[in-house]
């Protein structure tokens, strides 16, 4: 009878391979598949049931917290508003997360190594464990100025402190309230996303302060006198003063604004120039300084900075590839293939506010433990310096004189801003496409607190008549205003 | 084989396993007591581990259960020290090792379980403690059966009496009316007292496997005569196809009247080792599978619940969110625990329905991923084979038969259970033996297993002289058979 017994054994054995090699096939090779199934809810869970940290302005006024829940999900996330969202994101079961909630998920959530000490002492403590804090630079008043100053219109309005680079302010138009997408109830997040998404909806969750790429148009013009003093020009030195050239090599014409003269018409000082905001000088500037020095010149402003983290991600702004004279002629007054981000553009503002010292842009300040103790501290670190001081403060000055030239809606009494405007032409018929208004300043003059970079997407309100200074500028001042009147 | 009246077999297996009459072979008492208090170490670091995830405090109170789970298995030691002291060292370490880890893990599952029902105010009441009791009254029946059952062969005077009780103890619940068998997720394999409830289909189990070793080891020489020979096989005449065809006919008759797949598959598997075990025909297990698929494929046809079972194995995503809601939960638990699992604690068993059941080794799956559900298989597999052992050396062809049967009880019953929830096969709600909540599943393996000691303590111990046998009429009955064998 042993010789079946044998055999019985020797299939006891089959099945218990057949057990492992399918175990196998479902723990290893199809593990991934499983465990992303959108039905498989358990990571999603995971997350939610933990109390995830808060998010709190530099004042430490609250943007985001938890709120205590009945449910299975045992906290839900409450944000202070459409105001905020660019700055937190969404933290949502069915879509994700976006902004800081995505960026510094992992201490939110508490799965962060800088929190390792402390999950171990929960343990000991029975303590549920916790998400980390965040406390952000960003100014709780004058992000609701910055939301408020653009009502009506869509465009972004960033503001830096130019010694440190922290974000004071990050306001994206049209926005979105990120509470309906942390709602427990599935049905309501989708019926909410289905509106955000929608075509007429104009894209309320880009956070265009740092998604956006728009021409820069004539804020360029910055970058290129910065090469140009960098050159050993001055603010005396001439430059073209023709209101039209005709582009080398071709017919294509480049006329200034309203095809006006710039100083007598045949030269005019770098000062002027700038002030009046001359095409022709800046084209013809940015081809005597060649591709290079532009490209270099523009790096050291933050273009071209792939890997910027502040810590969300930020898109690339680039001068373009410049294939030949024309094109560095029209890169020259910020048309072309130039794009840059809001954020990019205050960032110039606020390098040349600093003396010419490029700081690190960034929205975390401190990075808090459960219990509120500062883990780290970001006290800003200078990553370039882009200018010689007395170039900075030249430029400084060739921009308080713009700020002069500029339509003066909206005019702060008793304080000096340094500016530049820019009606960035968009599309192939330039003449009947709406143009992006921009307005780069930072004030006070003498003593910068605020640089401020402000876009207004299809001219606002002004339509095809938009200009950056009729349309942006106003706007810039409002929070500028808010800034320094608060203090 | 050799007879089963001379012991020709077991004659020099006998003189292999124990010495001269005079030395006594090891019992290796020792060697299980340092087994079990491994097994209670590691049921100790399991629960610690549940705690610190779960509860997130530790308490030394663990320590304290640790130490009486330590104590109860002592206790069983003692027993078999006493009552079979040449037994198997491995058996009993293995099933205190699965039964100690059934425990913790249904413990957990009562957290999480908690963790849903509490907060929205739901009832719910911890399985655990019932479990722990359970466990308590089976080390008592455990170490009766031993003290009662002295040696195994008596048995085989009371087959017809345990084939006939297991034969109304399986039935009974199926033909009952249902309010003392109530129909539960869609099996009647119940039978309630109030509060209390027993499935009796779990001892008839055991009672049946009695019944039919002592029956075939009476009537082996029936079976073995050959009627025709068809395709190489030796096909039993038509007349001796009575005990298979019972079977059949009562394991289809449980997949009919309780609905009860799982046991089907169980009981009739079982029988089909044993008749081939007893007979060494391949023909037999031939016959046996066409027959059962032929029942099974009409059942399938004809009946509903059978059907769902199918469609879900074959394709649990077309009904994801019902029907193949509880194999896809598997799956995905499974998949996500990964090759080193969540961690004990770190799971989500209560995304599974029946998770402390049928579906307990999923959630060993999740939290302690492939590497962990390979180890319990294993033990399963040492559990197995240690009594396949006892079966193979032990000298009496019903010790063998039975201990075979036995042996095989457990693998395949772990084979169709892990089988079902990693979707190798269709699903049929069966017990994990000692893991899975339910009282009546635990005594019956206890005793499963003081059976298999009994016979590997007959199989080891120095009882080698051989002794006539007047306490066994059944193979007295062959006596006159065997004579006219020789033609």
């Amino acid at each position: 009878m042993n010789k079946p017994l044998r055999r019985v054994g020797l299939a006891m054995m089959a099945m218990m391979v057949l057990l492992l090699a399918n175990a196998t096939y479902v723990q290893v090779i199809k593990s991934d598949d499983y465990r992303t199934n959108p039905l498989n809810r358990r990571v999603v869970l995971d997350q939610f049931s933990r109390e995830r940290g808060q998010i709190i302005a530099a004042g430490g006024e609250t943007i985001a917290t938890v709120e205590k829940t009945t449910d299975r999900l045992r906290y839900l996330r409450k944000y202070a508003g459409p105001a905020y969202a660019p700055v937190t994101g969404y933290f949502s079961t069915v879509f994700g997360a976006s902004g800081l909630e995505r960026a510094e998920d992992d201490l939110l959530s508490g799965s962060d190594d800088r929190l390792f000490s402390r999950r171990v002492s929960d343990l000991i403590k029975g303590r549920d464990p916790k998400g980390g804090s965040l406390q952000l630079t960003v100014d709780y008043a004058l992000q609701q100025a910055a939301y408020d100053s653009l009502q009506g219109v869509t465009g972004s309005v960033v503001a830096l402190r130019p010694q440190t680079g922290e974000i004071l302010a990050m306001a994206s138009t049209p926005s979105y309230d990120p509470n309906v997408l942390a709602s427990h109830d599935v049905d309501e997040q989708r019926e909410a996303w289905k509106g955000l998404i929608a075509e007429d909806a104009n894209l309320p969750m880009l956070n265009r302060s740092v998604a956006g790429l728009y021409a820069p148009g004539s804020t360029f013009k910055l970058v290129v006198a910065a090469a140009a003093l960098a050159e050993g020009k001055t603010k005396e030195s001439e430059v073209d003063g023709r209101p039209v050239i005709t582009l080398p090599g071709t017919q294509t014409t480049l006329p200034n604004f309203n095809d006006t003269n710039c100083g007598n018409g045949v030269t005019a000082t770098l000062q002027e120039a700038l002030a009046k905001s001359c095409n022709t000088a800046f084209a013809v500037l940015a081809d005597q300084l060649g591709k290079d020095k532009l490209n270099r010149q523009a790096a050291k402003f933050g273009f071209d900075d792939a890997d910027l983290e502040i810590p969300l991600g930020v898109e690339t702004s680039t001068l373009g590839p410049m294939p030949d004279r024309p094109a560095i002629f029209q890169t020259g007054i910020g048309q072309r293939d130039a794009l840059v981000t809001p954020l990019e553009n205050a960032v110039v503002a606020a390098t040349i506010a600093n003396d010419g010292v490029r700081m690190r842009p960034h929205l975390v300040q401190k990075v808090l433990a459960p219990d509120l103790q500062v883990i780290s501290e970001d006290k800003g670190d200078d990553v370039a310096e882009a200018m010689q001081p007395e170039h900075a403060r030249a430029l400084r000055d060739m921009m308080v004189e713009s700020e002069k030239n500029t339509f003066q809606g909206g005019r702060l009494s008793g304080v000096s801003i340094a500016s530049k405007t820019g009606t960035a032409e968009r599309g192939e018929d330039v003449k009947s496409t709406k143009p992006n208004a921009w307005y780069v300043a930072f004030a006070p003059a003498e003593k910068p607190e605020i640089a401020i970079a402000v876009i207004v997407e299809n001219g606002g309100d002004a339509g095809l008549a938009a200009t950056g200074g009729k349309v942006a500028a106003p706007i810039g001042r409002a929070v500028i205003g808010a800034y320094l009147g608060s203090r | 084989m050799g007879s089963p009246v001379t012991g020709a077999e077991g004659a020099p297996l006998a003189a292999a396993s124990s010495t001269s009459p005079g030395l006594k072979p090891p019992t290796r008492r020792s060697t299980e007591l340092v087994l079990l208090a491994f097994a209670a170490g590691l049921v100790t670091i399991a629960l610690i581990l549940v705690d610190a995830n779960q509860e997130k405090e530790l308490t030394i109170q663990i320590l304290w259960l640790g130490l009486s789970f330590l104590g109860v298995l002592t206790v069983a030691h003692l027993a078999v020290r006493r009552w079979a002291p040449y037994a198997d060292p491995v058996i009993l370490p293995c099933v205190a090792l699965l039964n100690g880890l059934g425990l913790v893990m249904i413990h957990r599952i009562d957290l999480a379980m908690a963790d849903v029902a509490l907060p929205g105010g739901q009832p719910w009441s911890d399985a655990a403690p019932k479990q722990v009791l359970w466990t308590a009254i089976a080390l008592v029946l455990f170490c009766a059966s031993l003290k009662v059952l002295s040696d195994h062969r008596t048995l085989a005077k009371y087959g017809y009496t345990f084939g006939f009780l297991g034969l109304v103890a399986l039935v009974l619940p199926g033909v009952l009316p249902s309010f003392i068998a109530p129909e539960i997720n869609g099996a009647k394999i119940w039978l309630a007292f109030g509060a209390f409830s027993i499935q009796p289909g779990e001892f008839a189990k055991i009672l049946l496997m009695v019944f039919f070793a002592a029956f075939l080891v009476s009537k082996r020489d029936l079976f073995t005569t050959a009627g025709r020979r068809v395709l190489g096989l030796d096909l039993p005449r038509a007349r001796d196809l009575g005990p298979l065809v019972a079977a059949w006919a009562v394991g289809v008759s449980i997949m009919v009247l309780q609905k009860d797949l799982g046991s089907s598959l169980l009981f009739f598997g079982i029988v089909l080792v044993l008749l081939y075990v007893a007979t060494e025909r391949a023909a037999w297990v031939v016959l046996g599978v066409v027959m059962f698929s032929i029942g099974a494929v009409v059942a399938w046809q004809l009946f509903g619940h059978v059907k769902i079972r199918v469609q879900n194995w074959l394709d649990p995503f077309e009904d994801a969110r019902d029907a193949g809601y509880q194999i896809l939960q598997s799956l995905f638990g499974l998949g996500t625990g990964g090759l080193f699992g969540a961690g004990l604690g770190g799971g989500r068993p209560d995304q599974i329905p029946e998770a402390n059941t049928d579906f307990i080794t999923a959630v060993i799956g999740e939290e302690l991923g492939f590497v962990g559900l390979s180890a319990v298989l294993l033990i399963y597999t040492v559990l197995a084979m240690r009594g396949l052992r006892a079966a193979l050396s032990v000298r009496d062809t019903f010790g063998k038969l039975l201990g075979g049967g036995l042996a095989f009880a457990v693998a395949f019953q772990i084979f169709i259970i892990v089988g079902g929830v990693t979707k190798l096969i269709p699903m049929t709600g069966i017990t994990a033996p000692f893991l899975s909540k339910g009282g009546s599943s635990l005594l019956a393996n206890y005793i499963l297993v003081a059976l298999l000691l009994r016979i590997s303590d007959a199989a080891r111990g120095p009882k080698s002289t051989p002794k006539p046998r007047p306490q066994q009429p059944a193979i007295a009955d062959q006596f006159t058979v065997m004579v006219e064998r020789p033609k």
